[in-house]
């Protein structure tokens, strides 16, 4: 049984409200910090801890904080990424449902460090509900003192704010995010200026996910050097995975970094294993953007290791038989899945989500989509399936933003580990288009 | 606390107009246009479920914008219905994990049922549905969205009949959930 770190009083009775929260422990790390760190010591800390992004990049929270510019008499912003909307990804709304203090707890902290004076999480708009939870959540903590003017008589002040988003994929994107947060279209930015330097209002600026921010608290109050003792290499601590699909125990599991793909899916503390007892097919590992892998390669490596959940062992192979961690949005499909609809069906999303402001991605994820749509219907050629190949391939690089490659990725993919079920669709379109036809030959695993 | 539609000139109501005011303060006093999406948000549950060029305009004005900056705004974001639309919207998830879950069949059964096509609204004016993309509940598939709440596991003809019949027992009224915001003050709590 591993560790939990996050979730660990999650289903302990009014954990919501202040009163419980801060009996569990809550709001230690404020104190901790404000009353005996310096804000680079607490980010010394993250730093230590080897915390990586949550929500999808990876890339390590503390090296993030330093490059956070410092111009004297400038305001600095922490935005906390709450627009959770890759798909396979459900991790956030259900942190800031049942645990919202532990959220803010993070944001001051976080704050502190960044020496932020006003700071906001930005939540997708569907969930508006989740918002009036945190809206709560805050008015409980500034009537604690734990935001406002002069928090806990440390001189230190912070103000909070949850903003709602409209309903846009794209602004779960950094610089798209910051751009709404501005009441515009979320077109992304083009980079550089970073945010770390020209962010919101074109100031200095933080972008982290809701689960990266929820770590800080365990962090500060136990110390990086201790967090990082959890997991293997650079995949330290935990992580939340979110896992949906033909499961027998959809759900969110924290676990510790290392746990191997195979007790995830198959153990009963975790996903119970494959409904109606069929078999697994393959798997989304990170969300829809990362590479759909056959189940063979799933749980097992190229070179026949155990596949874990940490960064590098799901990318192990690369792009020809690994993916990625991602957000941990853990897809699983059985054995009666059609792999060309269902790529078809994540092709139609990344082109109603384009923002439209590059040609490559605007256009190609129209073209990925129809010809998807046409090899499901079995109106599909065999040059259709090098079509798709051709342009993700040149959707791929050519886009100010990544979700270009979010869009290139599955479509890829699927054709190299799923070529001969594409091929089927065309060779014998008429079995393949009857409801619920599914093909049941082998996948291609190199 | 209905908000004023009187042919000549549209009004928030006071609670929305006093939602407004708090909104305003989460943003520096040069920065007000970052209230837009959360006072469309607004504008949408106060005037019937969507927002008119004249209910854009209206909120043009409240942040002293020009009426182009919230159009091009409300059309970029799925969650503004552009076009008048029934009592209740339904925005049934189609992505990827509510497929595989039988987001088809549930958007099949609820034409049969409503007797509405997705993109249209029933003939006794009840039900819009809305095929949207991922809701961010793909462990609890499939999933539907009517306006603050989630319906989730709508697998069985039971629970979809659960949901349908929960919509159909409301009073329709304009929902004007910030009154229950704890940050309000009291007085605008009881009204």
């Amino acid at each position: 049984m591993g560790r939990k770190l996050l979730t660990e009083h999650i289903n302990v009775e009014g954990i919501n409200t202040f009163d419980v929260y801060r009996k569990h422990g809550g709001y230690r790390s404020v104190e901790k910090a404000l009353k005996t760190m310096t804000p680079d010591e607490v980010t010394e800390e993250v730093k230590k801890s080897g915390l990586r992004g949550r929500g999808g990049a990876g890339f390590p929270a503390g090296m993030k904080w330093g490059f956070l510019a410092k111009p004297e008499g400038v305001p600095r912003y922490l935005v906390c990424n709450a627009d959770e909307s890759e798909p396979g990804t459900f991790k956030d709304r259900q942190l800031m449902t049942k645990l919202p203090h532990l959220l803010i707890e993070g944001m001051i902290t976080g704050s502190y460090a960044l020496g932020a004076r006003t700071s906001y999480i930005y939540i997708r708009g569907e969930l508006l509900y989740v918002l009036r939870i945190l809206e709560k959540a805050i008015a409980e903590a500034y009537a604690a003192g734990f935001l406002g003017e002069n928090i806990l008589g440390s001189g230190y002040s912070l103000d909070l704010h949850v903003h709602p988003g409209g309903g846009a994929y794209i602004c779960g994107e950094e610089t798209a995010l910051l751009e709404s947060l501005e009441g515009k279209r979320g077109n992304p930015r083009n980079k550089p200026p970073f945010p770390a330097v020209q962010g919101l209002y074109a100031r200095p600026t933080v972008v982290n996910n809701v689960e990266t921010i929820a770590a800080v608290p365990v962090i500060v109050n136990e110390g990086g050097d201790e967090y990082a003792k959890i997991g293997i290499g650079k995949s330290t601590g935990t992580k939340l995975i979110s896992a949906c699909g033909h499961l027998n125990k959809p759900g969110i599991y924290e676990i510790e970094l290392g746990l191997p793909v195979e007790e995830f899916i198959y153990s009963d503390e975790y996903c119970g294993g494959i409904w109606k007892g069929r078999d697994l097919k393959a798997v989304v590992a990170g969300g829809s953007s990362v590479p759909i892998l056959p189940k063979e390669l799933i749980l097992k490596t190229a070179a026949g290791e155990n596949r874990l959940m940490t960064y590098e062992s799901l990318s192990d192979g690369g792009f020809v038989t690994g993916t990625m961690l991602g957000s941990g949005g853990f897809i699983a499909m059985d054995e009666t899945t059609c792999i060309v609809k269902n790529t078809w069906n994540f092709s139609r999303f990344y082109h109603h989500e384009s923002c439209g402001q590059c040609s490559p991605c605007r256009e190609g994820t129209g073209w990925m989509e129809k010809v998807l749509h046409r090899l499901e219907h079995g109106h599909g050629s065999m040059h259709d399936i090098d079509l798709l190949v051709s342009v993700a391939k040149q959707i791929e690089g050519n886009t100010i933003c990544p979700l270009g490659e979010a869009a290139a990725w599955p479509v890829a993919a699927a054709v190299r580990h799923f070529r001969h079920e594409f091929e089927w669709h065309v060779t014998n379109p008429k079995e393949a288009t009857a409801p619920g036809a599914a093909y049941r030959g082998a996948a291609v695993l190199a | 606390m209905e908000p004023t539609t009187s042919p000549n000139k549209l009004q928030f109501s006071p609670a929305g107009q006093a939602e407004i005011k708090r909104l305003l303060t989460h943003y520096p006093e040069d920065r007000s246009k970052s209230a837009l999406l959360p006072i469309l948000h607004i504008a949408q549950a106060e005037f019937g479920g969507w927002v008119s060029p004249e209910v854009q305009d209206l909120v043009a004005e409240t942040l002293k914008i020009k009426p182009i900056e919230v159009y091009e705004v409300s059309s970029f974001y799925t969650m503004f219905n552009l076009k008048p639309v029934g009592k209740h919207v339904l925005e049934i998830c189609r992505t990827g994990p509510c497929m595989l879950r039988g987001s088809d069949e549930l958007t099949a059964n609820l034409e049969r049922i409503t007797g509405a096509k997705v993109g249209g609204t029933s003939p006794d004016g009840n039900f819009t549905l809305k095929e949207v993309e991922c809701l961010a509940a793909c462990g609890f598939a499939p999933v539907v969205q009517v306006r603050e709440k989630y319906y989730e596991q709508l697998d069985t003809p039971e629970a979809v009949d659960a949901m349908l019949n929960e919509l159909r027992g409301q009073i329709h009224r304009p929902i004007l959930s910030w009154e229950e915001s704890s940050s309000l003050p009291n007085s605008l709590k009881n009204n």
